[in-house]
């Protein structure tokens, strides 16, 4: 039975705890709607491009398409580009994900193929060297600036895209969180190089007009292309990360606040029964009398 | 007699507005698209976009870098990597 000093003490550290948890858990809650807010403004963007990509992959086919939508005909090195947060107390959203690159990982190398790491953030970086040590190739380091942004990603893409022209790999996959809801991030796999030809969805009839070229102005577009899928995923991490710490921090108030409760009745309890025992004590001693 | 115009960059929709004409700093030289232009599509280079709102009106300038400008049926979409201001 701890002493009534001891209770106390420890119902003051719980309840700092449960201070610093309220606190976190606001100012995620602040953060996830601007962070959610530029997830959307990003979204027409992406969508242009992607209809545009489909519209031009579909005329330029065949031996003349770049490597970066052709690919170099082989798909043996794989390359997984894990998008992780830079800061903890978000949940499980960093296992998460790291669970999902391993999944991939241990898929490929089943089918008999090599896999490498390419790490952007800091928390995928000790779990991953823990089983994949040697694969680790390079990585991002996104934990000195606010807010990573469009330069970030044009940072990583120009990375990326001049190991694949390097030859350094064949198949890049982009591993990062989804933005579904603060209780919701599920982690998703995309094939980022070489880009994935969209099914063509409807021939337009009308003839278009391409200056330079078709194949100028798509080989700009690809490594853009790729730029804006890492922007996406930078964004979706943001908005992610914000989301889950939310949800932890709640979670992890709440349980101090239960946990307050049950140190403080037993704190009373105790003291009632100090109290108790020194009555006895009296009026023992008075009827000895 | 309008020609929707639209300028996206990777942050933000800058602009959704009916206009006269746009006039777009393409890689091979500048061009003016009015409504009805034919399905175009160029990379532009760093330079000024001019949008007359109507005609005859002072343009207004948008500087932009990198990027491409795509004509379709529903009008001038800009797809630029930075705006300024």
């Amino acid at each position: 039975m701890p002493s009534l000093k001891e209770l106390k003490d420890r119902i003051g550290s719980v309840k700092s705890t449960q201070k610093i948890t309220k606190a976190k858990q606001m100012v995620a809650a602040a953060k996830l709607r601007r962070a959610q807010a530029a997830a959307e403004a990003a979204r027409p963007y992406q969508e242009r491009l992607a209809a545009v990509m489909a519209s031009l992959a579909g005329k330029v086919s065949g031996d003349s398409a770049p490597k970066l939508l052709a690919g170099t005909g082989s798909d043996k090195r794989n390359l997984l580009v894990v998008v992780n947060t830079d800061k903890g107390l978000c949940g499980g959203l960093n296992s998460n994900l790291v669970k999902a690159a391993k999944a991939k990982a241990q898929e490929l190398l089943a089918e008999g193929k090599s896999v490498e790491f390419y790490l952007v953030g800091k928390k995928g970086r000790a779990p991953l060297k823990r089983d994949y040590a040697d694969e680790i190739t390079g990585g991002y380091d996104t934990s000195n600036v606010k807010t990573p942004g469009f330069d970030e990603a044009d940072a990583i893409a120009a990375e990326l895209i001049e190991m694949f022209e390097n030859g350094a790999f064949d198949v890049a996959h982009l591993v990062f969180p989804t933005f579904k809801s603060a209780l919701a991030q599920d982690p998703t796999i995309n094939q980022l190089i070489p880009v994935p030809s969209a099914d063509v969805a409807e021939e337009s009839d009308a003839v278009v007009e391409y200056e330079p070229g078709e194949e100028e102005i798509l080989e700009e577009l690809l490594p853009r292309y790729v730029k804006t899928q890492i922007f996406g995923a930078l964004l979706e991490r943001e908005a992610s990360e914000q989301g889950a710490s939310m949800t932890a921090m709640d979670n992890a108030t709440r349980n101090a606040g239960d946990l307050i409760n049950k140190l403080t009745i037993q704190y009373n309890r105790s003291r009632q029964a100090a109290i108790t025992t020194e009555l006895i004590e009296i009026i023992a001693g008075a009827e000895a009398l | 007699m309008a020609l929707h115009f639209e300028l996206v960059t990777p942050a933000k929709l800058v602009r959704s507005e009916d206009v006269h004409m746009v006039v777009v700093p393409g890689s091979d030289g500048e061009f003016g698209v009015l409504e009805g232009h034919a399905p175009f599509m160029s990379t532009i280079r760093d330079g000024d976009v001019q949008v007359f709102k109507s005609e005859g009106a002072a343009p207004e300038t948008i500087a932009v870098k990198g990027g491409f400008a795509e004509v379709g049926e529903n009008g001038l979409t800009v797809l630029a990597e930075h705006v300024e201001g």
